[in-house]
């Protein structure tokens, strides 16, 4: 990687990245600035530095609650996913079985379904059921939006599986679930954690789905939607992104941290695992 | 060798297996027995490696029993089989060091952890790699990775090991060194070993007994010399060693001898007791001889039985020993002929003609 970059052809390429870059995340810059500017109107010149809007998203109540129900969802969400990824990823992975090709890519479709359908065909489902709106709605919805990426990042971990290795563990006199605990686990184990890391972030910050099958109860995002409404709320809203921007980039730097020490722990590339980060 | 009287410790009777229409085993009958090496030699797709999977437990036939120590397996999964297997990948676990790989078994043993670390190391010395125990499995060559893997299988003292193409992925000289010291560890420790190879080499040199398969059923189960030198058909004595074939026919019974038509070498009356059983004189249509057994005569003081003429066509080179192809009168094919290059000896050009020696007892029927 590092000699190609030292062979770059032309200067050029490499102004054609640096305004890539700024493309990219000089929006993401503003969202600090603003948190930090002590003016309650989002715009510049700034005009001096203060920290008081962190200060009032710690008194405002409604965040709270929202905060808490995002994180609910969010774990629940993670954990229910990537256990049913890993059961899909398996079978996947170890069984042949009838019509496999079409199950396993019916599986993927919410992938490149558009969300808004999604929302409101299980909206329309719902409300057939009589199912009433609540957090356990939007975890159902995101559980279908989040499997097939867990499925995805799984997949890789449990094809990589050697199947002698948990026939030596059978055969050396461990248990199924010895061998399960033993040999498979620890050998998916990155995968895993990723795998939980990256739905626990979709879930984190989907919108549509948890804002059309929310009840009364809202989620961070639906929560700061509707903050942006009043105008003086703008600046801790700004606050408040700059904690979830400072948050999601830690969780990415700990998902790629600990795959990169298990690949090494096993003496294989770490680009070889793939992952996300 | 094994005590005088063997005591079988595997018995396969009548062993089939079917996966969907096609019958990977089609009847199996073998006693395997206590402290022998054992091997299943055969072409990829004979069978032997789902055969060796049936007795580890990976696989259960379709009909038949495997009976392992006296003991019928039926319903028996390999966890509770006293058989414990060397993969042909070797299967180290890669998240754990060599001594937890070795010590793995005995932990499911729920044995006190300086028992296993004593038995992990007596292990690992046995198999030369001492003082190697906190290595991590990948920072291992394939050589190691092997021995890894046979210390495995040994801690947990199992009454039959079971190797699946040990060696396959090892390269000429490596594979050479651990033939021979598989063979000592073997006979040092009297565990009954079966080996699974397509190598035929392999399984000369390391065996008490082979079991020559081809389609699902035994050709042939004898020791390394009975099969190379009475092969029972013409399908077992090409896939041992290079094996010259001549079309013969019976021409009848003298007085206690068969007398055989061979256009290619000449007429020669072998003693009954070289008949092998079963054959039926009438439908004998060839003889195989090894190449070993021709012998090109350089000058007129070497004996031979017989003699026929034949024109070197070609020759190979091998440094001990030197190849000739050589056209016998009426044969399409030239017959290969190994010849030792001792002091002296020259090599015979292409285009001379030589008289080749040959004689009754190196000769093989088949119909």
């Amino acid at each position: 990687m590092k000699s190609a970059l030292k062979s770059l052809p032309s200067k050029w390429l490499a102004v054609y990245a640096v305004a890539y870059m700024v493309f990219l995340y000089a929006p993401v810059i503003l969202l600090p600035m603003f948190a930090f500017n002590d003016a309650t109107v989002i715009s510049f010149p700034l005009t001096g530095f203060t920290a008081k809007w962190f200060g009032v998203l710690w008194q405002t109540e409604a965040l709270h609650g929202a905060v808490r129900n995002s994180l609910v969802v969010g774990l629940s969400s993670a954990v229910l996913s990537t256990v049913l990824g890993a059961c899909a990823a398996r079978a996947a992975a170890r069984y042949r079985f009838p019509l496999k090709r079409g199950i396993m890519s019916f599986i993927l479709l919410p992938l490149v379904l558009p969300e808004i359908i999604v929302a409101v065909a299980l909206l329309v489902l719902l409300m057939q059921l009589g199912m009433p709106l609540s957090l356990v709605t939007v975890v159902l919805g995101h559980v279908l939006i989040c499997t097939p990426f867990a499925i995805a990042i799984l997949s890789s971990a449990f094809q990589g599986l050697d199947q002698s290795l948990e026939e030596a563990s059978f055969d050396l006199g461990e248990t199924r679930w010895g061998t399960f605990r033993r040999v498979i686990l620890p050998l998916v184990m990155p995968g895993v954690v990723s795998s939980l890391l990256i739905t626990f972030t979709i879930s984190l910050d989907e919108f549509i789905i948890a804002f059309f099958l929310t009840g009364t109860e809202v989620t961070l995002p639906v929560y700061i939607w509707s903050q942006l409404r009043f105008p003086g709320k703008l600046p801790s809203v700004m606050a408040l992104g700059t904690i979830l921007l400072v948050l999601s980039v830690l969780l990415l730097i700990l998902a790629e941290w600990f795959r990169r020490r298990s690949a090494r722990k096993q003496g294989i590339e770490a680009s070889a695992t793939g992952g996300f980060a | 060798m094994t005590s005088p009287l063997p005591k079988p410790i595997i018995d396969l009777k009548g062993i089939t297996k079917s996966f969907g229409t096609f019958q990977a085993l089609k009847g199996i009958d073998a006693t395997i027995n206590e402290g022998e090496f054992f091997s299943l030699l055969g072409p990829s797709g004979c069978g032997k490696t789902t055969l060796l999977r049936m007795i580890a437990g990976f696989e259960m036939p379709s009909s038949g029993t495997i009976m392992i120590g006296g003991k019928n397996m039926a319903g028996v999964p390999a966890n509770r089989r006293p058989t414990n297997m060397v993969f042909q990948s070797y299967a180290i676990f890669p998240h754990l060091t060599v001594a937890e790989n070795v010590g793995y078994g005995l932990k499911t043993r729920k044995l006190p952890k300086a028992e296993i670390a004593r038995e992990v190391e007596q292990a690992l010395n046995m198999v030369d790699l001492g003082g190697l125990g906190a290595r991590a499995a990948h920072e291992l060559s394939g050589g190691q990775r092997q021995r890894v893997a046979l210390a495995r299988a040994l801690v947990m003292k199992p009454k039959v090991v079971l190797l699946d193409e040990p060696l396959s992925a090892l390269d000429k000289k490596l594979r050479d060194q651990m033939q021979v010291e598989l063979r000592q560890l073997q006979q040092k420790l009297g565990i009954t070993f079966i080996l699974v190879t397509h190598d035929q080499e392999e399984a000369l040199t390391m065996s008490d007994r082979i079991a020559v398969m081809f389609e699902g059923r035994i050709a042939q189960l004898a020791t390394p010399e009975q099969l190379y030198r009475r092969p029972v058909d013409r399908r077992v004595a090409s896939f041992i060693g290079v094996m010259n074939f001549l079309d013969a026919r019976a021409t009848g019974p003298i007085n206690g001898h068969l007398a055989l038509d061979i256009p290619a070498l000449g007429s020669i009356a072998l003693p009954s007791a070289q008949i092998p059983e079963g054959l039926d004189p009438g439908r004998l249509n060839s003889i195989g001889i090894r190449p070993e057994m021709l012998t090109i005569l350089f000058d007129g003081n070497e004996h031979a039985e017989q003699v026929a003429r034949g024109e070197v066509t070609g020759t190979a080179y091998y440094g001990d020993m030197t190849y000739y192809s050589v056209r016998l009168p009426g044969h399409a094919e030239d017959v290969t002929i190994s010849m030792r290059n001792t002091a002296g000896r020259s090599i015979v050009p292409a285009g001379s003609t030589v008289p080749v020696g040959w004689g009754a007892d190196s000769i093989v029927l088949f119909q």
